[in-house]
C-alpha cells in the first residue's frame, strides 16, 4: 500500500473469507465442535535449548512447543516483550534475532539455538538509555507504553538497515508495528530524530 | 502472603527531563513498567477458555475427559463442576445482603449459550501450553436455537426495540418548516476497541475471604467494589493492582468474564491462576462500539439559522444486558435551537454487551449531527464555519445555564488559518491537485466535563520529597505526569521530588479512568491536598519557629521548598529544617475532594474541539489520502502540554480509523464475528497518518475547577469522523453516510 492511502487492498481476503464461512454453515438442531476424538493427548518431552540473551548465555529446558515470545514472558521473566496478538500482526513482540527484527509470538522458541537475541531489555547500557529510548521519551513517542518495546526494536532496526532515509520510507518500514494509541506521529518524529544525529545504535 | 515485592516502585536512575517527558516514561522504554499478565507468582497456574461455536443455545452435553487427561491440565471448569458463586444467584432473596448479582454474562454459570465466542469452560493447566493443547479435546454439543445477529435487517422491525426515550423542546419536526433543510440517515458499524494489551486477570486467594488481583482495570476501585459485592467479601479484602494499562479506550471500565473466571478457578484449585484473553476474544469478550443507526432532520432560515433539529437513533445492545449510548444528547445542546427533538431506543442482538468506547455515544452522535450540518451548508450554499458560528451559543439551551466557558470561536480561527480554508472549493469535486481530488472538511465535537469525587494522601517525608496517593489509574493519557506537574506548581517545588502513586485499590478512593473527568476530578484533589499541606506548614512555622510565631498564616507563603514571610522574605525556614522542628518529623493527611460546588453548579462545563482535515481522493480508484489534520480542542487549562497534544494525535488516529477503516464484520448465518484479528479488523498503521497539527485555545476554565482544566480523551476523537466524511464530499461530490467509507462505497470505476 502507498503511504497515506486507503485502498480496497486489505479487503479483498475478507471478503472471500466471509462467503466461504457462509457457504460451509448448515444451521442444525444438534451442532457437534471438533473431530476431538481423533486426537490423543501425549506427554511433551522436554528439550534443551541454548541462545545468547541480551548478551549473556541462557540454557533452558522447555517444552518444544513454546514460542520465544512465552519464553521471555513466562519463562524467563523477561516481560519487556509484549504479546499484543500471538498471530504475527501487530509487532508488539519484535525482538532482534542476530541483528534483524523479528516478531517472537510466531517463533518457535527451538528454532533459534545458538542465536544472539536481543530484547527491550538489552538496549540500555547501565543507567544510559539507548538513542532511540532517549528520542522516545523526549518526543512522547507513547502513550499506553504497551507497544513501546515493539516499535523501539523495529526503529532501531530500520535506521541500522538504512530505511529512515524519509518520513514515508520510515513510515512504511514501521507499518509492522500497531500502536492504538495513535503515537504514530511522535514514533516517526523519534526515529528522524535518531537518523539525523547520526548516532551509532 | 505478603505481595509488595511483587508490587513494583517506580524508582529507575534513568536521566527523566522531569520538566518535559513523562515522569514514569523510562520505565516505558526500557520494557521495565509491569502490566497485568506480567507478574509471575510462585505456583501460577494458567486458565484458558473454550468458546462456544454457535450464538444461541443449550450445551446438551459437555465432555471433558480427554481435555482433563491431557497432560498437565489440572481442571476444566464449566457449569456443571463450577463452585457457587453468591453475585451469580438471579434471586434476590437467596443473595446475601452484601451481595449484588454480577452485572452481565456470569462465565461459567450454566448451560446457556447467549452469543458466539461465549466462554463455555475454562481449561486450567501447569503451563500456557499445556491449557492450550487441551482446548480442542473439550467436545460441546449443542441444541442450537434461532438467533438475531443483523442490526441493519432487525432495526426496522419496531417491536424488537426497547428503552425508547424522547425528548421535545419546542415543535417537533420543526426543520420541515425551514427554508432550506435535510433529512438524512447515517449508519455506523461496530468498532472494537483494541487496545494493545490484552485484557487479564491473575487471582490469589489468601483464605477463604481474601483476595488479591492483578487485573487490567481503568478502575482498581470499581474492580474492587465489584468483585466484593459478587463474591460476597469486604471491601478491604478484596485489592486490585493495576499500576500500568496497556490502553483501555473503554473497555476496562468494567469487569469482563476474565475476572470471575479467574477468582472461581483460583479458588477452587487454591493456587494463582492467571487468565490471559486471546487477541479473537479481544472482539468479543471485552465491549465493542454498538452499531447504529441515525436519522437527522435540520433545516435553517435564509440567513443560517437553525429552525429545528430532530435527531433519532438506535444502537444496538446484547439480548441479556441494556447498554445505552448518548448519541442524540448532542443535538439538543451545542448550537443555538429553539426547535429540538430527538428520540433512541437501544436493539437486543444475540451478541455480547457492548461498552463505552472513546468519546462513546457523542462520537456516534456527532458524525450524524456534524455530517448534516455540512449538509445543510451547501443547501444553503454557506460556509460551514459560517453555519457553526451563526448558531453559537454561550448559553445550554437544554438546561438554560451559561457554559462555564465556550471557546469554539476561537477555534474556528486557529483551524480555518491553519488548514488553509481559504482555498476550499465551494462546489464540491471541482480541485484538484496531481490529478487528484482535493477536499476540505470540518467538524465538532463536545462532551460534558465533570469533577467528581477522589481522595488523596500527601506524605511530605523529612528529606522533603512529596509522594501523593490515589487509586485511579493510568491508561495512557499522562495521569501520573498530570498529578506530578499539578503538585509541583501548587507547592511550587522541583518536580522531581514528587511522586504520584496509583493503580492500587488499597490507595486512597479515586475515579475510574472515564469520561474525561481523571484530570478534573483527581487533580482538583491533588491540588486540594497541596493546599491543605501548605496550610499544615504555615500553621507549623507558626507554632515552631520563633521568628514566625507573631505571624498570622496569610502572611505566609510556601515555595521553593520553604516557607517564607511575604512582606519580607529573608524571614525563610525551609521545609526539611522545619520538618526537623516537628514531632512527627513528617506531614501525612489525607483529603477528600467533592464534586462541583453550589458556585460551580451555575454553569454547565463542556470540553469542545474542532477539527480540520485535508485530504486527496483518486479520483480513478477512489484512494484516499489524508494530507493534513489541524485539531483544536478547548478544554480549559492545559496542564502537561506534552501529553495533551500526544492524546489529541491519538484521537485523530482512532477518528480515522472510524472514518475509512475500522468495521466490526459479522457472518449473519452463523453468528460470529468473522474478522477478529488485526489482520482483518483495520485500525490505521503507521503510513496512513497524515502529519497533525494540535492547538489549545489553553484558557484557565475558572468557574469548573481549582485548577481550570477539562478532560480531553473524548473530544480529541468526537466529531473527528465527520471531518474526514466531509471533506470526502468537499473534494467527490458524494456522500457516504454510512462508515467506514471504502474506496469501494465512492463508486469510481477503473483502476488507479
Amino acid at each position: 500500500m502507498n503511504p497515506c492511502q486507503f485502498s480496497d487492498a486489505r479487503r479483498g481476503f475478507l471478503k472471500k473469507s466471509a462467503s466461504v464461512a457462509a457457504l460451509y454453515f448448515t444451521p442444525s438442531v444438534l451442532v457437534k465442535t471438533f473431530a476431538a476424538d481423533a486426537i490423543v493427548p501425549v506427554p511433551i518431552a522436554k528439550e534443551k535449548l541454548k541462545f545468547t540473551l541480551n548478551g549473556k548465555p541462557v540454557a533452558v529446558e522447555i517444552d518444544a512447543r513454546t514460542t520465544m515470545l512465552n519464553l521471555l514472558r513466562e519463562q524467563i521473566g523477561y516481560t519487556g516483550t509484549k504479546k499484543g496478538c500471538e498471530m504475527g500482526q501487530c509487532g508488539a513482540c519484535t525482538i532482534h534475532v542476530n541483528g534483524k527484527r523479528l516478531k517472537s509470538c510466531t517463533q518457535l522458541a527451538l528454532t533459534h539455538q545458538n542465536s544472539q537475541i536481543t530484547t527491550i531489555e538489552g538496549l540500555a547500557k547501565g543507567d544510559q538509555l539507548h538513542p532511540m529510548q532517549a528520542a522516545f521519551l523526549k518526543n512522547d513517542a507513547f502513550q499506553c507504553g504497551y507497544c513501546t518495546s515493539g516499535q523501539i526494536m523495529s526503529a532501531v532496526t530500520c535506521v541500522r538497515e538504512g530505511k529512515a532515509t524519509s518520513r514515508a520510507s520510515i513510515q512504511a518500514y514501521m507499518d509492522t508495528n500497531i500502536c492504538r494509541c495513535g503515537a504514530y506521529q511522535n514514533i516517526v518524529d523519534a526515529i528522524v530524530e535518531v537518523a539525523k544525529s547520526g548516532a551509532k545504535i | 502472603m505478603n505481595h509488595t515485592h511483587l508490587h513494583k516502585q517506580n524508582n529507575n536512575s534513568y536521566k527523566i527531563n522531569f520538566e518535559d517527558e513523562r515522569v514514569d516514561g523510562a520505565d516505558k522504554v526500557t520494557g521495565k513498567a509491569k502490566y497485568t499478565a506480567e507478574y509471575n507468582l510462585p505456583n501460577m497456574a494458567y486458565g484458558v477458555f473454550v468458546t462456544s461455536s454457535i450464538a444461541k443455545g443449550t450445551i446438551k452435553n459437555l465432555d471433558t475427559a480427554k481435555a482433563l487427561a491431557s497432560p498437565g491440565v489440572l481442571d476444566v471448569i464449566y457449569y456443571a463442576n463450577c463452585p457457587s458463586v453468591p453475585g451469580y444467584l438471579t434471586n434476590a432473596a437467596e443473595r446475601p445482603k452484601n451481595v449484588f448479582e454480577w452485572r452481565g454474562h456470569k462465565v461459567l454459570y450454566d448451560n446457556q449459550v447467549r452469543f458466539f465466542g461465549q466462554p463455555i469452560a475454562l481449561i486450567v493447566a501447569d503451563s500456557l501450553e499445556n491449557a492450550n493443547a487441551a482446548i480442542r479435546l473439550v467436545r460441546a454439543e449443542y441444541e442450537s436455537q434461532a438467533f438475531e445477529t443483523n442490526f441493519e435487517l432487525v432495526r426496522k422491525d419496531a417491536s424488537k426495540l426497547k428503552g425508547t426515550v424522547a425528548y421535545k423542546r419546542g415543535t417537533e419536526n420543526a426543520f420541515k418548516t425551514a427554508s432550506a433543510f435535510v433529512e438524512a440517515e447515517y449508519a455506523i458499524p461496530a468498532e472494537v476497541h483494541l487496545p494493545m494489551e490484552m485484557h487479564a486477570t491473575i487471582a490469589f486467594w489468601e483464605g477463604d475471604d481474601k483476595v488479591t488481583l492483578y487485573d487490567k482495570t481503568q478502575g482498581p476501585k470499581s474492580t474492587q467494589t465489584t468483585v466484593a459485592r459478587t463474591f460476597g467479601l469486604l471491601d478491604k479484602n478484596v485489592r486490585v493492582i493495576a499500576e500500568n494499562v496497556g490502553g483501555g479506550f473503554g473497555s476496562g471500565l468494567r469487569s469482563w468474564a476474565n475476572v470471575p473466571a479467574a477468582l472461581i478457578a483460583a479458588k477452587k484449585l487454591n493456587r494463582p491462576v492467571k487468565i490471559v484473553l486471546t487477541r479473537p476474544q479481544m472482539f468479543s469478550l471485552v465491549g465493542y462500539r454498538p452499531e447504529s443507526w441515525q436519522k437527522i432532520g435540520i433545516g435553517a432560515d435564509a440567513s443560517g439559522r437553525f429552525v429545528g433539529i430532530t435527531h433519532e437513533a438506535i444502537s444496538g445492545t446484547s439480548r441479556y444486558e441494556d447498554f445505552r449510548e448518548g448519541i442524540v444528547n448532542v443535538s439538543k445542546f451545542l448550537y443555538a435551537c429553539e426547535n429540538v427533538d430527538t428520540k433512541y431506543s437501544m436493539l437486543p442482538l444475540d451478541l455480547s454487551t457492548p461498552v463505552w468506547m472513546r468519546g462513546p455515544g457523542e462520537a456516534t452522535g456527532s458524525y450524524g449531527l456534524e455530517s448534516a450540518i455540512d449538509e445543510l451548508s451547501y443547501k444553503l450554499k454557506m460556509d460551514p464555519i459560517e453555519l457553526r458560528l451563526k448558531n453559537f451559543t454561550a448559553v445550554n439551551p437544554e438546561n438554560k445555564l451559561p457554559f462555564s466557558d465556550n471557546n469554539l470561536k476561537d477555534c474556528y480561527a486557529y483551524g480555518k488559518e491553519k488548514i488553509g480554508w481559504k482555498n476550499r472549493p465551494t462546489t464540491p469535486g471541482t480541485l484538484k491537485e496531481n490529478g487528484w481530488l482535493i477536499g476540505y472538511g470540518m467538524a465538532n465535537g463536545v462532551f460534558g466535563a465533570g469533577k467528581g469525587s477522589a481522595s488523596v494522601r500527601a506524605l511530605l517525608n523529612k528529606d522533603g520529597k512529596l509522594t501523593l496517593e490515589c487509586a485511579v489509574s493510568d491508561m495512557g493519557p499522562g495521569t501520573t505526569t498530570s498529578m506530578t506537574i499539578i503538585a509541583a506548581a501548587a507547592m511550587q517545588m522541583p518536580i522531581e521530588k514528587i511522586k504520584f502513586k496509583l493503580g492500587d485499590s488499597d490507595l486512597p478512593p479515586g475515579p475510574s479512568q472515564g469520561g474525561s473527568g481523571t484530570t478534573s476530578t483527581v487533580g482538583s484533589a491533588v491540588d486540594l491536598a497541596c493546599t491543605t499541606l501548605k496550610q499544615n506548614l504555615k500553621d507549623l512555622a507558626i507554632k515552631l519557629v520563633p521568628a514566625f510565631a507573631a505571624l498570622k498564616s496569610e502572611g505566609l507563603e510556601v515555595k521553593n521548598e520553604m516557607v517564607i514571610v511575604s512582606s519580607d522574605p529573608s524571614i525563610k525556614i525551609t521545609i526539611v529544617d522545619l520538618l526537623q522542628l516537628s514531632p512527627d518529623k513528617q506531614i501525612d493527611l489525607m483529603i477528600a475532594s467533592t464534586g462541583k460546588t453550589a458556585e460551580q453548579l451555575k454553569f454547565t462545563s463542556n470540553s469542545f474541539s474542532s477539527h480540520y482535515v485535508k485530504l486527496a481522493v483518486n479520483p480513478k480508484d477512489g484512494t484516499i489520502k489524508i494530507l493534513q489534520v489541524v485539531t483544536t480542542g478547548d478544554a480549559g487549562k492545559i496542564i502537561s502540554p506534552k501529553t495533551a497534544r500526544s492524546q489529541m494525535i491519538g484521537g485523530v488516529v482512532g477518528g480515522i480509523g472510524m472514518a475509512l477503516t475500522e468495521q466490526l464484520e459479522m457472518d449473519h448465518v452463523s453468528g460470529q464475528i468473522i474478522n477478529a484479528s488485526f489482520g482483518a479488523y483495520h485500525v490505521p498503521l503507521h503510513s496512513q497518518i497524515p502529519p497533525t497539527d494540535v492547538w489549545f485555545v489553553n484558557k484557565p476554565d475558572v468557574n469548573m475547577n481549582s485548577i481550570g482544566a477539562k478532560g480531553i480523551g473524548e473530544i480529541a476523537l468526537i466529531g473527528f469522523a465527520a471531518a474526514v466524511t466531509n471533506a470526502v464530499y468537499n473534494a467527490t461530490g458524494k456522500r457516504v453516510r454510512d462508515l467506514p467509507i471504502t474506496p469501494a462505497k465512492l463508486g469510481f470505476k477503473g483502476k488507479a
